[in-house]
């Protein structure tokens, strides 16, 4: 079947199988490789991506049920100059990733965060990203990293 | 919950030349990983790949009757199929294990495919090679195999009674028994143990971990077009280990196989291994001459990637009047799961030296370690592998020590430390421990916490019908990292060495380019290598270039795990680097006409002393190394120096962890409201990267207190085989933690470093559980084995007031 998603302001489409995930389609067909696959039970938050502006976890969906509906992906946070996103500065700034794979998610999933929160607690933070797991950081400088962007 | 610390440690830089050292630079790595522009194993686009899927034994011991694959071969896609024994011709040698802890050990051959007989849920049976992931992963389904199923062996001393033999060629589930005695004269641990005051007899469980890092594996095999060379992809940390082990694995003549790591999204020692799915990518690829690859799902990897911990502990602890401690005997079973894989037999050994922690032990300390198989995945090296069971097992055992002389468990720790005027310590094993100061580090932990203050406020809250209780935990460490003297290797029968290699050369545009042996996966090597360089040249850390995980461009290398990353590999670009440098003295002399004595070399400038007209440039000289226009007659042309080095001792990191946790009796819930960390790894390259070790690390420790079990059920069932039961905390499940500074350097090193990778975890485990039984030791609860669930806390409580 043929789907059709906005992807960072692109339009993409694709004759997929009606049980392509939304994340394989943003992997294997549209070739962006940034949104990362930790788990197989939407426990990790590692695809989260923005679906018409929120964050969802993209192996939760299929590619099918965001036909006709705009993504955007960690390709797509950053400047065309290459300027980071607020976000993205923040985590850098702080330290907020090591290995890096549950990091686009991550980004995601806070800049949602904040669009529904401007000023979250450490506390709100914490359960906010209660979704996305990382094994690298123990989340202290994650926090850190979204609390600063929510200053900045 | 407390607030994240802004406040930031004051920066103490290492004495050095440039100032680099010592800053909290922010990471090279992170553009792109924060862009999506960094590439994973499973990222890579490959034209032509065909895709393996690997079938899985649902069975934890079974014989394997028959495999039929034809139904496979019938579905889209799917190019070829394979049993275990349509391969079994296929391999020169069995998988690898570099460690026979001793000469008798017992190791079962052990293939990619299992042949005759399956044994744990996992074990690899049969494969399919096909167009896409997703098509092969829909015809293993159709494969069919007739098992004729057999008991799991599931408790460890149940195994050890060989009711059920799992591998019939061994005759027996013991692997091997490896003791430790360290007396003056025979007989003195039990004279300790007969004579002195107090003495604790206690038994703890490792319970099984698995490492879960956030990147499952992910292989791809790609045979080159002309020669036979064969380049192999994978999320590993040990690409030249894994490069010399394909090699003879496959008898593939060693210097046709290169080994690169793309991006890899964390390892925690799972990825510290040669495993099934890389031999079979290679192996097919090589057949088929077509590129393989493999990407494995959670579900696969909580199953077919290794487990850690896993070992049940005794321990006896002897002590005088005073509570310093006269003896200790120590008893480990250790779980090595169904195979042996690359250190698995190792691991124990590794914590044999520490169960003494960070306290003076006389010589009458008796240790033997009996490892036994069980119908469950192997076990391997998980973040500290070794040193944090035994430093969960003394520092345990101090605190019920401390309950039976009724004496504060700190008060108690602290009539114990090796004073710090005893370093370098020659410790009761013979080892030497380089630099410590442990009073130093308890008490920077003891002031930021307020221990006093809180201790206080426990007595005054923890009435008897208190609804929440609270528990101070104390717990204090030394580990032995940065491995290792390869001659200590050797006396430990592991079949490699402990050197790392570095190679730093100074491009002519002068531009630097440092190339390690070490393999990140998230440490920051990158930023802080370029800092090593940058520091001794005086340049920007920008104008240098860190080279990594590539055989064909660092051939020369010892990976990284175990914390050797730093005391080690960095260390050894320090060495290259200063040598450059005395060859770039002798270029700058003969060209400035000036005696190599005379010489300054500062700020990437050469001066001479007494001439301060007369200076050249790093980038002068490296052009004219380059050229070799006007050299010393004996000298070669390029500024570029190989270094290997080969480390004299471990390195000795040490420290206090401390916290507070509260517990909901009505419900057996732990809430960790504060975490102070002070960890001692020496000087530090940077202290983001150091702090960010210990974080994480502290998170892996607290997950293994609190939350994380790899549990079977009696049929050998994985129970756990997803992140939606597996327990992996989240955010939300943790403190922030706060870090304090205590910075002994390391004599052993130039730079003064000592390892800092694993410490977090080896702390937090003892401590989070110190706190837990410290706030209900009041109700009569005596111990509680990890992890601490609310079911289990609850229990202990509902049991002691019984």
């Amino acid at each position: 079947m043929d789907v059709t998603v906005t992807i960072n302001g692109q339009e993409h489409t694709y004759d997929v199988e009606p049980r392509t995930l939304l994340v394989h389609y943003i992997r294997e067909h549209a070739g962006l490789t940034g949104t990362n696959i930790g788990c197989d039970t939407s426990s990790c938050g590692a695809c989260s991506i923005h679906l018409e502006g929120e964050a969802v976890k993209s192996c939760t969906l299929l590619a099918a049920q965001a036909d006709g509906l705009e993504v955007r992906t960690i390709e797509g946070m950053a400047a065309e100059d290459g300027t980071l996103h607020p976000m993205q500065q923040a985590f850098m700034e702080n330290h907020g990733l090591q290995c890096g794979y549950c990091t686009p998610g991550m980004v995601m999933a806070a800049t949602s965060l904040l669009d529904e929160n401007a000023n979250p607690t450490e506390e709100e933070v914490r359960i906010g990203l209660e979704g996305n797991l990382c094994r690298c950081t123990g989340y202290h400088n994650i926090v850190k990293s979204v609390l600063a962007a929510a200053n900045a | 919950m407390t607030v994240i610390d802004d406040m930031e440690a004051s920066t103490e830089s290492i004495a050095a030349g440039n100032g680099v050292l010592g800053q909290r630079m922010l990471r090279k790595e992170d553009p792109a990983l924060l862009t999506g522009e960094a590439v994973f194993t499973n990222d890579m686009k490959v034209p032509g790949a065909l895709h393996l899927a690997v079938l899985r034994s649902p069975y934890a011991h079974a014989k394997i009757l028959s495999v039929d694959v034809s139904g496979a071969l019938a579905m889209p896609g799917v190019l070829h199929a394979y049993s275990g024994a349509d391969l079994a011709d296929s391999w020169a040698a069995p998988m690898p294990c570099a460690w026979p802890v001793t000469d008798d050990m017992k190791n079962p051959a052990h293939y990619p495919l299992a042949v005759s007989k399956a044994t744990y849920v996992g074990d690899g049976v049969a494969c399919v090679l096909a167009t896409s992931d997703a098509a092969a992963r829909d015809a293993i389904e159709a494969i069919d195999v007739e098992y004729e199923p057999l008991p799991a062996v599931i408790d460890l001393e149940d195994a050890l009674s060989d009711n059920v033999v799992i591998h019939d060629e061994l005759g027996t589930n013991a692997s091997y028994t490896w003791p430790l005695v360290i007396e003056e004269t025979e007989g003195d641990c039990q004279k300790a143990m007969d004579e002195s005051a107090y003495v604790v007899k206690e038994r703890y469980v490792q319970q099984r971990l698995i490492p879960m890092a956030m990147e499952p594996r992910a292989v791809v095999a790609m045979p080159q077009p002309f020669g036979g060379d064969m380049t192999l992809y994978s999320s590993t940390q040990v690409p030249h280990i894994l490069k010399v082990m394909t090699a003879l694995t496959l008898g593939i003549p060693e210097q046709q196989m290169r080994v690169v790591c793309p991006a890899v999204g964390g390892g925690f020692g799972s990825k510290l291994n040669v495993y099934a799915e890389e031999l079979l990518c290679v192996q097919l690829a090589q057949t088929l001459k077509v590129p393989v690859r493999w990407n494995e799902e959670r579900g696969e990897n909580t199953q077919a990637t290794i487990h850690g911990r896993a070992q049940i502990q005794d321990i006896e602890l002897a002590a005088d009047e005073q509570g310093k401690i006269t003896g200790m005997r120590v008893r480990l079973i250790g779980d090595m799961g169904a195979y042996l894989q690359l250190v698995t037999p190792g691991v124990p050994l590794l914590g044999a030296f520490l169960y003494g922690g960070v306290y003076e032990i006389p010589k009458a300390f008796d240790f033997s370690c009996t490892s036994v198989f069980t119908t469950m995945t192997p076990t391997d090296a998980y973040r500290g592998a070794g040193r944090p069971e035994a430093t969960y097992a003394i520092e345990h055992a101090m605190d019920a020590l401390a309950r039976k002389m009724d004496i504060d468990p700190l008060e108690l720790r602290r009539r114990n430390f090796i004073p710090k005027e005893a370093f370098p310590y020659e410790a009761y094993t013979g080892l030497t421990y380089d630099s410590g100061d442990h009073d130093k580090a308890a008490t920077v932990a003891e002031n930021i916490l307020g221990y006093a203050d809180l201790r206080a406020k426990q007595a005054a809250q923890n009435t008897p019908d208190a609804k929440k209780r609270l528990g101070i935990g104390v717990s204090t460490y030394f580990e032995m990292c940065g491995l290792a003297p390869s001659r200590v290797l050797a006396s430990l029968n592991y079949s490699a060495g402990g050197w790392e290699s570095a190679t730093v050369r100074v491009l002519p545009t002068s531009k630097i380019q440092v190339v390690t042996g070490t393999a990140p996966h998230g440490q920051g090597h990158e930023t802080a290598w370029s800092m090593i360089a940058a520091d001794k040249f005086g340049v920007d850390p920008a104008d240098v270039d860190v080279l990594h995980s590539d055989t064909a461009i660092a051939p020369l290398g010892l990976d990284t795990y175990g914390s050797r990353s730093l005391p080690v590999g960095g260390v050894a670009i320090g060495m290259a680097c200063d040598k450059v440098i005395e060859k770039a003295r002798k270029i700058a002399a003969h060209q400035m006409e000036a005696n190599e004595e005379d010489l300054e070399f500062a700020g990437g400038m050469f001066t001479v002393k007494g001439s301060p007209d007369k200076e050249m440039p790093l980038a002068a000289i490296a052009f004219e190394a380059f050229t070799a226009h006007d050299l010393p007659d004996d000298l070669e042309p390029n500024l570029e120096v190989q270094v290997t080095y080969d480390p004299p001792n471990f390195s000795w990191p040490f420290g206090t962890h401390m916290c507070v946790v509260e517990i909901d009796v009505e419900t057996g819930e732990t809430d960790v409201l504060e975490y102070v960390a002070v960890d001692d790894c020496g000087n530090k390259v940077n202290p983001l990267i150091v702090d960010g070790q210990v974080h994480g690390g502290v998170v892996q420790g607290l997950a293994q207190a609190l939350y994380e079990e790899a549990a079977y059920d009696s049929d050998g069932n994985l129970q756990s085989s997803s992140l939606a039961e597996y327990l992996v905390p989240a955010a939300s499940d943790v403190p922030s933690i706060t870090t304090g500074e205590s910075i002994t350097p390391s004599p052993t090193n130039p730079l003064g470093v000592k390892g800092v990778g694993e410490a977090g975890t080896i702390g937090a485990a003892p401590c989070i559980m110190n706190a837990v039984v410290d706030a209900l030791s009041g109700l009569g609860v005596q111990d509680i084995q990890m992890p601490a669930s609310p079911l289990k806390v609850w229990t202990a409580i509902q049991e002691a007031q019984a």
